[in-house]
């Protein structure tokens, strides 16, 4: 059997496995053509004709690109054409909030790997060897590698006009106001890499009316197509995308990276072009998370009541703008953590690098705030003799809380409720030999408070011995035991969901009614990217539920639809599953309406508008009752219906007042660690973490987005950072960047609060970054916990453990 | 194609099939099973090794398909996502992931899928350390793994009813049918 899959196959239409509504565990209706390799993901792409595109990466991070020769590579046999800036037909450089950045370098590279040529070939190999004989010659410029540096006068300029990308203030309260107990740091955030499964990927197909149809795996095809559009001289409906399977995201797949490429040599060579990025050229085409420098000071009073947090932080941005401004805006609006705080000035400033873009990673902004507020949550509670659950629930916020921004949280906000709850979550044995996972994954053990009264280490767990990867160094078995310090850690953060600070935030879908013979079938169709969070499950548990259809089928995004907006910030879930039950209640009306004339009523009478869909039916207080199939048999009902969630608005550029998020996402995390001390390993025991997702819309998926947050969160917290030294990353692998296996993750306690927010369809709230915020300074904590070390960075290093902190770079 | 002229017969049987093979010696078995016989079940993850994306059973054994070289599996017997399944019948493990939250992106689970096929050919009941060290070569960036190892653990207890795989297999095969049927 072979499974070559056509463009069109992608198309997969997903449908009858979904059995229920919202709040029920419904199956993915894409998960069994997972299961058996059938789901077309963007790299499966296949058609009769078509050739490969590979692309020629500048080697120097800043460099002026004095001259391109093509023509050895054009000489090469089974090469069809190689593209520079020259080729580039429309505007010649994109970019998600400016488009700042050349589609292919025009006179200068500005960080390493930016694409200077793009090759098209018979085949990969062909297009790789082809892309080697693209002779550039460069001539070196200046590097400026340090955000701090980069913002100091005189340092060489990335752009013209400086090195700045944005700086917002928030000023709130006293900025002279002095507090009995006061603790200073400065803290550091390693680049994180989203480090999806599969790599970028899609193929471009060249059309007969001169436009193109890519199939592509993205976060947001509308942003896409008019980026695309935009660079070939196109009218966006000549630009036709459509969503290939995705392999991951994580924020990684916001900005463009092979879209234009693709096209532009698809409508060269009039072929189909198919590109595949290797895992190296991977981490060399998408933005990373970004790396920070923070410094905080937070002041007390002797009861452990805050009176006031300074922070000034130091963003890199890298090379480009991609989001760094959003990034920024979170930093600084989130930047005093989910805490009533009476005097506030945060400083944040996003800079210009010659470092690779950074942009969306899942937090964006918040984890690398969260990372250091909550560091010194905890250094105050040391200095004050405060158990730190403690000092954390005395200033927690609550519904009402006026944030530093000045705008007051309108839904609820259980942070001490959340903080409380891992509080007193299961313990995992201590010092006990063999699987401690137990049979069932659960940590047994007794309930209670892990954590001394300063949140000092549990003490030695002592020897052990049993199953291996139970300790620190798992299967390396560098130890019995000896040395091995157990740790407790607490932390607690918050996430804005949706877009912010005044964006017209809104999403499109449309819904299908049809009957034949009685049977009743729903289609809804959106261009909201399902990237592995389960949004194609939710679609269709709405419209189950809104229309009391049991066959609904989600049809494959696309840009045949209105924009849906990114999978991005916590939103789709809340956003277009908004739009699809307005989309439903607008099919409701015209079933109404039909049912009216059926039935013999006024269209007004309220014993329609309190009717009820259920099992195909319509069924009305008084009794009567339709059977909707009928009412739509050879008449369909459709209806497209664009949704908005309430206005934000700017913040004031010298306070940074204003009401700049629509919503929040609360977690807090307890960590338990147990660390080599001596070797600087460390096992994380277990995790045990609560949050507030308002409804759980699906009660497993979310515990799946809480499952996988929480692990990067753990990899940033002990292994993951692209490594740079001068401009160049020094571990563009899977071999040198590590991220968590199974072996690393333990075993977690989930608990899930669902409070309404009523101003939120259904009252749900964003579920999938809040997990990834707390559980880095939760386990961060926990060595500290166990170490007595500093720990200012993550990621934490064996050798910070052993040595102490190391001079930030 | 370049080097033509290098090229070296392989025979293999794959999911059950012979094939006599004409293909580059220095292309990986992952590249001759999603280019040469177009069954792109098979992922590719990092080119070295360190992600399982690309495992396949070769004689049974997981084995690593971006680290082989086609003369490595001349006359051996591999299994691919593609084979897993008895027709329509779902293997166990399959129907304990879709149903159990054993996937999302789903990217990283046909590769998850012989790994864990591989350990069960082995050990039928591991425990739950057992399958983390099995699956220790397999990277998910989205379960966080819980779920992964709960579903291979119900599909070695057979603990998932035989409802849910009805249905499921019911919902793929409609689904498939359908995409079949979509124009385009």
């Amino acid at each position: 059997m072979t499974t070559a899959l056509q463009p069109g196959d992608v198309r997969h239409r997903l449908g009858r496995g979904v059995d229920g509504g919202i709040g029920t565990d419904a199956s993915r209706p894409d998960g069994t053509l997972k299961a058996t390799g059938q789901f077309g993901f963007s790299s499966d792409l296949w058609t009769e004709g078509m050739i490969w595109g590979a692309t020629v990466r500048s080697p120097h991070p800043h460099a002026a690109v004095v001259s391109v020769d093509v023509s050895a590579a054009l000489g090469m046999p089974g090469v069809h054409c190689v593209l520079t800036h020259d080729d580039v037909p429309g505007r010649k450089t994109y970019g998600l909030e400016s488009p700042d950045q050349p589609v292919l370098a025009i006179d200068e590279v500005r960080y390493q790997g930016e694409p200077v040529a793009v090759v098209a070939a018979d085949d990969p190999e062909t297009a790789r060897r082809g892309a080697a004989l693209v002779r550039v010659e460069y001539r070196l410029l200046p590097l400026v590698v340090d955000p701090v540096a980069a913002l100091a006068p005189g340092a060489p300029e990335v752009h013209p006009g400086g090195n700045l990308v944005r700086h917002v203030k928030i000023r709130r309260g006293d900025p002279s106001a002095r507090a009995e107990v006061v603790v200073s740091g400065d803290y550091e955030v390693g680049m994180q890499d989203q480090a999806f499964l599969g790599t970028e990927s899609g193929m471009a197909v060249p059309a007969e009316d001169g436009g193109v149809d890519l199939y592509i795996a993205t976060q947001w095809l509308h942003v896409d197509r008019d980026q695309v559009a935009a660079s070939l001289g196109l009218p966006p409906e000549k630009v036709r995308l459509t969503l290939a399977g995705v392999g991951g995201a994580f924020g990684a797949r916001e900005d463009v990276s092979l879209q234009i490429h693709l096209c532009l040599l698809a409508l060269r060579t009039g072929r189909p072009v198919k590109m595949v990025y290797s895992r190296q050229e991977s981490f060399f085409g998408h933005v990373h998370r970004h790396p920070a420098r923070l410094h905080y000071t937070h002041g007390a009073d002797r009861e452990g009541r805050l009176v006031f947090v300074h922070a000034d932080m130091v963003f890199d941005g890298g090379a480009y703008l991609s989001s760094s401004t959003a990034v920024v805006g979170n930093a600084a609006t989130l930047g005093a953590g989910p805490y009533d705080v009476p005097n506030v000035s945060i400083d944040v400033r996003g800079a210009y690098t010659n470092n690779p873009p950074c942009g969306a990673m899942r937090g964006f902004g918040a984890v690398q705030a969260c990372f250091a507020y909550e560091s010194q949550m905890d250094k105050l509670a040391a200095a004050l003799g405060m158990h730190p659950v403690d000092l954390r629930t005395r200033n927690a916020m609550t519904e009402g809380s006026s944030l530093p921004t000045g705008q007051v949280v309108d839904s609820a906000a259980p942070v001490a409720e959340l903080l409380n709850r891992v509080r007193v979550a299961p313990m995992p044995p201590v010092a006990s030999a063999g699987d401690a996972a137990g049979p069932t994954g659960d940590a047994a053990g007794p309930t209670g408070d892990a954590a001394g009264p300063t949140g000092d280490a549990a003490g030695p767990t002592g020897a052990r011995s049993g199953a291996t990867g139970l300790l620190p160094g798992g299967v390396a078995n560098t130890t019995h035991g000896e040395g091995v310090v157990r740790g407790v850690g607490f932390a607690v953060g918050f996430k804005n969901v949706g877009y912010s600070e005044g964006f017209d935030d809104y999403s499109t879908a449309r819904v299908l009614l049809t009957g034949a013979g009685g049977r009743l079938m729903a289609s809804v169709h959106s261009a909201a990217c399902e990237v592995g969070q389960g949004l194609v499950t939710v679609e269709a548990q709405i419209v189950r539920s809104e229309l009391g259809v049991d066959e609904v089928v989600v049809e494959t995004a696309d840009t045949q639809v209105g924009s849906a907006g990114s999978t991005s910030a916590s939103r789709q879930t809340y956003v277009t599953g908004g739009a699809v039950r307005a989309a439903c209640q607008a099919v409701r009306e015209e079933l109404l309406a039909r049912a009216a004339a059926v039935l013999g009523l006024e269209p007004d009478d309220p014993d329609l508008a309190e009717a009820e869909l259920v099992g195909g039916k319509l069924l009305c207080r008084s009794g009567g009752t339709v059977v909707v199939a009928d009412l739509v048999e050879g008449s369909p009902v459709e209806r497209t219906v664009q949704w908005r969630h309430r206005p934000t608005e700017a913040l004031h550029p010298d306070t940074g007042q204003g009401r700049a998020h629509v919503q929040y996402s609360f977690a807090a995390h307890r960590a338990i660690v147990d660390v080599d001390v001596e070797l600087g390993l460390v096992h994380v025991v277990q995790i045990a973490t609560a949050q507030d997702v308002g409804r759980a819309m699906n009660p497993a998926a979310v515990v799946g987005q809480i499952h996988g947050g929480t692990t990067q969160g753990i990899g940033l917290a002990l292994m993951e950072e692209i490594q740079m030294a001068d401009g160049k990353v020094r571990n563009p692998s899977f071999t040198d960047y590590l991220i968590p296996t199974m072996p690393d993750v333990p075993p977690m306690h989930v608990e899930v609060l669902e409070l309404a927010d009523p101003h939120a369809p259904y009252g749900l709230r964003g579920v999938g970054e809040a997990p990834t915020l707390s559980s880095t300074p939760a386990v961060v904590a926990a060595v500290r916990a166990a170490t007595g070390r500093a720990l200012a960075r993550v990621p934490v290093r064996p050798e910070h453990i052993v040595f102490g902190d190391l001079t930030p770079q | 194609m370049s080097g033509a002229g290098e090229k070296q017969v392989v025979r293999l049987t794959v999911n059950g099939e012979d094939h006599e093979l004409l293909v580059r010696p220095h292309a990986t078995v992952l590249e001759l099973l999603r280019e040469d016989l177009r069954l792109t079940g098979t992922k590719h993850g990092c080119e070295l090794g360190e992600c399982g994306a690309c495992t396949v059973l070769v004689d049974g054994q997981a084995q690593l398909s971006c680290l082989l070289l086609p003369g490595q599996v001349d006359g051996a017997c591999l299994t691919t996502i593609e084979g897993l399944a008895d027709g329509p019948v779902l293997h166990p493990l399959q129907r304990a992931f879709a149903a159990l939250g054993g996937l999302q992106c789903g990217y990283c689970t046909p590769g998850m899928l012989l790994a864990a096929k591989a350990l069960l050919d082995t050990n039928p009941t591991p425990s739950r350390q057992q399958i983390k060290e099995a699956l220790a070569g397999n990277l998910c960036r989205c379960t966080g793994y819980a779920a992964i190892v709960d579903a291979v653990e119900a599909a070695a207890l057979g603990a998932v009813e035989a409802a849910a795989q009805d249905a499921v297999e019911a919902a793929a095969l409609g689904a498939v049918e359908a995409a079949a049927r979509t124009p385009r």
